[in-house]
C-alpha cells in the first residue's frame, strides 16, 4: 500500500482528481458522474491509442504513424459504407482492424528486417498513409448524410448507461492489463526495452517482439479509425492531424519511459485521462485559447521532470552499467 | 516555286482563313477557366455562365481548365485560349502571381481578362469578382442566427484558429452590426482550430457553459459540421440551431437531422452567371474596368469596382431544407 502511495500512478491519479476539483470550482457540474463518464468516453480513443503506443515505446521504439493509420482506415470504412450501405458494421470494424494490422505490420517489418530506426520508419509511413488517403478519396469528404445510420449509431449505443465506445475502451484496458503483465509477449516487451542485449541471451527475439508491438499498435489504430469517423460523422484527409503527438504525450505523462522498458498499463491510461481531462476542462473553464496550448505543454514538461526523478520501478533485465 | 512566293502564298492563305473565321464568328467567345475540371463547384459555375449566355444570345461559353489544380496547367490552358483568339478569359486562379505573364500576353492581344472566385494579382487582370465581401459575410452569419430567433436569444461563435485572418475579419464585421439585433446576445467566441475533435469538444463546452444557448455560429466548414454533430449527440436539436458557413454536400446531414436550420455559402451558379455578364460587358466595350466603375451583372445587379479593381458579387446564398436536395450533389 505505501508503495502505491509513492508510485507515479498515485501521483498522477491525485493530479487528475485535483484538476477535476479545480475545474469544479470554476464550473459547477464538471465533477458530476454523468459528466465524468462523458469525459471518459471522449478520451476513449486516446486511451486505446496510448495503450498501443505503450507497447511500442516499451521496446525502445516509437510509432508516429498511428494518427495517419487511424485516418486512412477511417476513410476506407467511411467510403465502403457510403458505397455499400448494406455491409454490416461488424464487417467494417473487422476491415478497419485488419487494415490497421497490415499498416502496423508494414512498420514492424521495416524496423525488424531492414533495421531502420523506428522514428524514421514511422515518420515516413506517417506521410505515406496520409498520402494514400488523398489518393483513395481524391481529396473529397465523406459526409454525415452519406453514412448509414447503423454506421454512426454503433459507438453511441447505450449499454448499462455507458456508450459502446466506452465499453470498447474498457475491454481494451482489461485485455492489456492481462496481456502485458501475464503473457510471454508482455514480459518480452519489458525485457527487450530494458536491455536488448541481455534479452537476446535469454532467448527473446528482439526484432520479432518489436514487430508484434507495431502490429498490435496498428490494429488498435485501425479500430480507432472507425470509432473516430463514426463519432465525428465526417471523414476527410486531415482527420486527426497532429494527434500522434497527443498519443506520445499521454504515454510520457503516464510515465512510459521513452528509453524503453519502463511503464505500466495503468500509467498509460491515467496519462491519457489526464490529457483528456485537460482537453475537456479548458473549454468550460473559460481559459483563453492562447493559454490552452501552453497549459498542455507545461503538463508534459512537469510529467517528464517527475519521470527523471523517480526510482526505476519495474526493471526485468538491468543494464550492466545501472 | 521560290521561297518568297511560298511564304507570300502561305501568309495569304492564313490571312484568308482568319478572315473567314472572323466573319463566321460574330459570337462573343468567353472562356471560363476553372481551377480544375471535375470539381462540382466549377461545373455549377459553368451552368450559371451558360445561363448568362442564353440570356445574352450572341455569346459562346468555353468552359475549360487543367485536370489538376496547378498554375502550370492553367498557363497551358491560357496559351491555347490565346491561340484560339477568344474575346474574354475569366479565370479562377490556382496561383495569383504565376499566371500573370500568360494573362498579360492575352491582354496585349486584346483579350479581356478578368478573375473570379480566386483572384489574380492586379497587373494580370482588368478586374476581380469576389463571391462576397467580408462585410456581407459578417452581416449574413448573424442574420442567419437572428432570423430563427424572433424573440431574441443567446448566440456563440465557433471559429477556426484564433489567428485565422478571414475568420477574425468576419467575426469583427459581424460584431459591427450586432447593434441591429438588440435582443441577440453574443455570449462567447471559442476556437475549434478546424479540427473535428476540438470543434466537437468546444461545442460540448458551450452547451454545458451556456445551458440556455440558442444558436451557434460557425463560419468554418469543419467547425459547422462538428458543431451540428455535437448538438445532435447532446440531444439538443431544436433547442440550439447551428448555422454559419458550410458546403451543402457536407451540411446535408445536419439539415436533415434539424441540428441546422439554415447556413450560407456563395452560390456557384450565380457566380458563374455574374462572371459571364461582366466578361461580356467588358469584352464588348460596354463598360470600362476602372476604379469606381459600375458594371452590370444582369439579374445579379451591378458590381462596383474598388481602387484595386475588385468587386463583391453579393451576400452569401442561404441554403435550407427547401434547396439542400438540389445543391448537395453539386458541391
Amino acid at each position: 500500500m505505501s508503495r502505491f502511495v509513492k508510485s507515479r500512478e498515485a501521483i498522477l491519479l491525485a493530479a487528475i482528481v485535483a484538476l477535476i476539483a479545480l475545474v469544479e470550482t470554476r464550473f459547477t457540474g464538471f465533477a458530476a458522474p454523468g459528466n465524468l463518464a462523458r469525459v471518459f468516453n471522449d478520451t476513449s480513443i486516446l486511451i486505446i491509442l496510448a495503450l498501443g503506443q505503450t507497447l511500442v515505446i516499451l521496446t525502445r521504439c516509437i510509432d508516429l504513424s498511428q494518427a495517419s493509420n487511424l485516418a486512412l482506415t477511417g476513410m476506407v470504412t467511411a467510403m465502403l459504407n457510403a458505397a455499400h450501405p448494406g455491409i454490416p458494421v461488424v464487417v467494417l470494424i473487422a476491415v478497419a482492424v485488419a487494415l490497421g494490422l497490415l499498416m502496423g505490420a508494414f512498420n514492424g517489418l521495416l524496423v525488424w528486417k531492414l533495421d531502420i530506426p523506428p522514428i524514421v520508419v514511422t515518420l515516413g509511413t506517417l506521410t505515406i498513409y496520409r498520402g494514400i488517403i488523398f489518393v483513395v478519396s481524391g481529396g473529397a469528404w465523406v459526409n454525415s448524410h452519406e453514412m448509414s445510420a447503423a454506421y454512426k449509431a454503433f459507438p453511441r449505443a447505450d449499454i448499462l448507461s455507458l456508450p459502446v465506445m466506452s465499453w470498447i475502451c474498457i475491454a481494451v484496458i482489461a485485455a492489456f492489463a492481462v496481456g502485458v503483465n501475464r503473457t510471454a509477449l508482455g514480459r518480452a516487451l519489458y525485457a527487450v526495452g530494458g536491455n536488448p542485449g541481455a534479452a537476446v541471451y535469454t532467448g527473446i527475439d528482439v526484432g520479432r517482439t518489436r514487430f508484434w508491438a507495431f502490429v498490435i499498435a496498428g490494429g488498435l489504430a485501425g479500430l480507432c479509425g472507425y470509432l473516430w469517423v463514426s463519432r465525428y460523422a465526417v471523414a476527410y484527409t486531415d482527420v486527426a492531424g497532429g494527434f500522434e503527438l497527443d498519443i506520445v504525450a499521454a504515454c510520457v505523462i503516464g510515465g512510459i519511459s521513452i528509453s524503453g522498458g519502463l511503464g505500466t498499463v495503468t500509467g498509460a491510461v491515467l496519462g491519457a485521462l489526464f490529457l483528456g481531462t485537460i482537453k475537456n476542462a479548458l473549454p468550460v473553464a473559460g481559459i483563453s485559447p492562447f493559454w490552452q496550448m501552453a497549459i498542455s505543454g507545461a503538463a508534459i514538461i512537469v510529467a517528464v521532470t517527475f519521470n527523471r526523478r523517480r526510482a526505476p520501478g519495474r526493471v526485468i533485465l538491468k543494464e550492466a552499467a545501472a | 516555286m521560290s521561297i518568297t512566293r511560298r511564304i507570300a502564298l502561305a501568309t495569304g492563305l492564313a490571312v484568308s482563313l482568319m478572315g473567314t473565321t472572323a466573319l463566321a464568328q460574330d459570337n462573343v467567345r468567353i472562356a471560363l477557366v476553372a481551377k480544375s475540371l471535375g470539381n462540382g463547384f466549377f461545373e455549377a459555375a459553368a451552368r450559371g455562365a451558360e445561363e448568362a449566355a442564353e440570356e445574352l444570345g450572341n455569346v459562346e461559353i468555353i468552359y475549360t481548365g487543367p485536370t489538376s489544380t496547378t498554375a502550370e496547367g492553367q498557363i497551358e490552358v491560357i496559351n491555347s485560349l490565346i491561340a484560339q483568339r477568344v474575346d474574354a478569359i475569366a479565370i479562377s486562379a490556382n496561383d495569383p502571381d504565376a499566371v500573370v505573364p500568360a494573362l498579360k500576353k492575352a491582354m496585349q492581344r486584346g483579350i479581356t481578362v478578368i478573375s473570379w472566385d480566386s483572384g489574380v494579382a492586379p497587373e494580370g487582370r482588368e478586374m476581380h469578382l469576389a463571391p462576397s465581401s467580408d462585410a456581407l459575410i459578417g452581416q449574413t452569419i448573424i442574420k442567419l442566427a437572428a432570423d430563427q430567433l424572433p424573440e431574441g436569444g443567446k448566440v456563440a461563435v465557433l471559429s477556426a484558429t484564433s489567428t485565422s485572418t478571414n475568420q477574425n475579419t468576419w467575426i469583427a464585421e459581424m460584431e459591427k452590426v450586432m447593434g441591429d439585433y438588440p435582443n441577440i446576445e453574443l455570449v462567447a467566441t471559442v476556437y475549434g482550430d478546424d479540427l473535428a475533435d476540438k470543434s466537437y469538444r468546444e461545442t460540448q463546452g458551450l452547451l454545458q457553459s451556456y445551458p440556455d444557448l440558442d444558436a451557434i455560429i460557425a463560419p468554418t466548414s469543419v467547425g459547422i459540421v462538428a458543431a451540428a454533430q455535437a448538438v445532435q449527440d447532446a440531444g439538443k436539436v431544436g433547442e440550439v440551431n447551428v448555422t454559419g458557413l458550410g458546403l451543402p454536400s457536407e451540411m446535408a446531414g445536419a439539415i436533415e437531422s434539424g441540428a441546422s436550420k439554415s447556413f450560407a455559402i456563395w452560390n456557384p451558379v450565380d457566380l458563374g452567371y455574374a462572371t459571364a455578364m461582366l466578361a461580356y460587358n467588358l469584352a464588348t466595350d460596354e463598360a470600362e474596368a476602372e476604379p469606381g466603375a459600375e458594371i452590370g451583372m444582369g439579374r445579379m445587379g451591378t458590381a462596383t469596382l474598388d481602387e484595386n479593381g475588385q468587386a463583391a458579387m453579393s451576400e452569401p446564398f442561404t441554403y435550407d431544407a427547401s434547396n439542400i436536395e438540389e445543391f448537395k450533389s453539386v458541391f
